[in-house]
């Protein structure tokens, strides 16, 4: 904990790119690569995971000097098992096809490993406030990674864009066909090496550990 | 007898839980970097979902599925949005137990597997087969047979891209691909091979 304010923006933009947790730390990737076929799911996973692990960074920091540590695991399951059973019965609401087509992935949060990742090795360590905002950071890092990932499988697997058709017709009659293997499995683990490659690559930015 | 065959080697091969499912990513990468340490992790693993599966089916079914508490005269109550944190208690409940059972009647077991017990806790392969357990209206039978046959499916999946990566380690890779980059194309090309098993009909 230091002792000067902390810079919340700081927090944040370490979350999405410096120490992105899906890129970096290699967390949470389970969930990446399955919902990643069209921008809409991407989005909405995105925005879910954001919204759990920040508000569980949240709350188990503000609950952090009372929790005893040989049963902290419990407590931080209880705490994010209940916001995911929030966030499924919110999207079951509003957004009812999406949740079915995230099917079991919103419950998969509880064992995404970027919530609990964070809450142990961040939440538990800093002031509620602080942790909120690294929550935030790391879901938006997450959002990202998704995003990207589900831009280039939606465009290069279905040749659209939300849904759009975005490819003209006349490059279809030219010859151009989709390619069928980015929406399958193993479309999604190509992609996900290939940014790393390209992000280990970039300047500035420290190497993963082997 | 044929129907519980086929659900087997497709919860195995067609819907491998890792490679067409993702679940359990986290550890197959962590894990895989040794073909032993891969063995336990990956027996670890078809016990502790063998169990979980019918128990959680159990649960499911018996108190939390609409309509499922008509015996104490609550026909109406409809508790399946609990079936999260359930679930996951009784996967950590049972991983504990299960740790000490082992504990106590193989120590030699024990010494194997005793260090991935917790880790499986966490593992997003277990929560998830009990999710498309409770999806795909299993019955307790298929349940149990879809678990062990996830299970089976993951270990062969890590115990492969181990033995892969043991090999890797003496290949040039480029530098920024090196590590979890290799890792996750070495991947994408085992999906691939899975994938062929898509044409077989049982």
């Amino acid at each position: 904990m230091s002792e000067e304010n902390p810079n919340y923006l700081e927090l944040i933009t370490r979350g999405i790119w410096k120490e992105n947790p899906v890129a970096y730390q290699v967390l949470g990737i389970c969930s990446a690569l399955a919902v990643t076929v069209k921008m809409s799911t991407a989005i909405v996973m995105g925005i879910a995971l954001t919204v759990v692990t920040a508000f569980s960074s949240l709350i188990i920091s503000s609950m952090r000097k009372r929790i005893p540590s040989n049963i902290r695991i419990i407590v931080e399951l209880a705490v994010i098992s209940s916001l995911v059973i929030v966030t499924d019965q919110v999207l079951k609401a509003f957004f009812y096809d999406i949740s079915k087509q995230l099917s079991i992935f919103v419950g998969l949060i509880i064992t995404n490993c970027i919530v609990l990742g964070r809450a142990e090795a961040f939440a538990l360590a800093n002031k509620p406030f602080d942790s909120f905002f690294d929550g935030i950071g790391n879901g938006l890092g997450y959002s990202l990674v998704l995003i990207t990932v589900a831009f280039i499988r939606e465009l290069l697997g279905s040749g659209k864009f939300f849904g759009f058709n975005i490819i003209p017709q006349f490059i279809y009659d030219a010859g151009y066909q989709n390619m069928g293997l980015m929406v399958l499995a193993p479309g999604a683990f190509f992609i996900i090496g290939l940014l790393v490659w390209l992000k280990n690559s970039l300047p500035g930015i420290s190497k993963e550990e082997r | 007898m044929g129907d519980l065959f086929s659900l087997f080697i497709n919860s195995v091969f067609i819907g491998n839980i890792l490679l067409a499912y993702f679940l359990g990513m986290c550890s197959f990468i962590a894990v895989s970097k040794n073909v032993e340490t891969a063995i336990g992790l990956g027996f670890a693993v078809i016990f502790v979902l063998t169990v979980t599966s019918p128990v959680n089916w159990i649960i499911y079914h018996g108190l939390l599925a609409p309509g499922a508490l008509s015996w104490i005269g609550q026909p109406d109550l409809d508790l399946s949005f609990l079936k999260f944190i359930t679930f996951i208690a009784v996967i950590a409940a049972m991983v504990q137990a299960v740790e000490m059972i082992i504990d106590k009647y193989s120590p030699l077991l024990y010494a194997t597997l005793g260090v991935f017990l917790p880790l499986i806790a966490v593992n997003c392969a277990i929560l998830g087969t009990s999710l498309f357990m409770v999806e795909r209206n299993y019955t307790f039978i298929e349940s149990i047979i879809f678990g062990a046959g996830s299970g089976t499916g993951w270990m062969l999946a890590i115990v492969s891209m181990s033995a892969i990566r043991n090999k890797v380690k003496y290949a040039d890779i480029p530098k920024g691909l090196d590590g979890f980059g290799i890792t996750m194309i070495i991947a994408g090309l085992m999906a691939m091979t899975f994938m062929m098993f898509s044409g077989i009909t049982l």
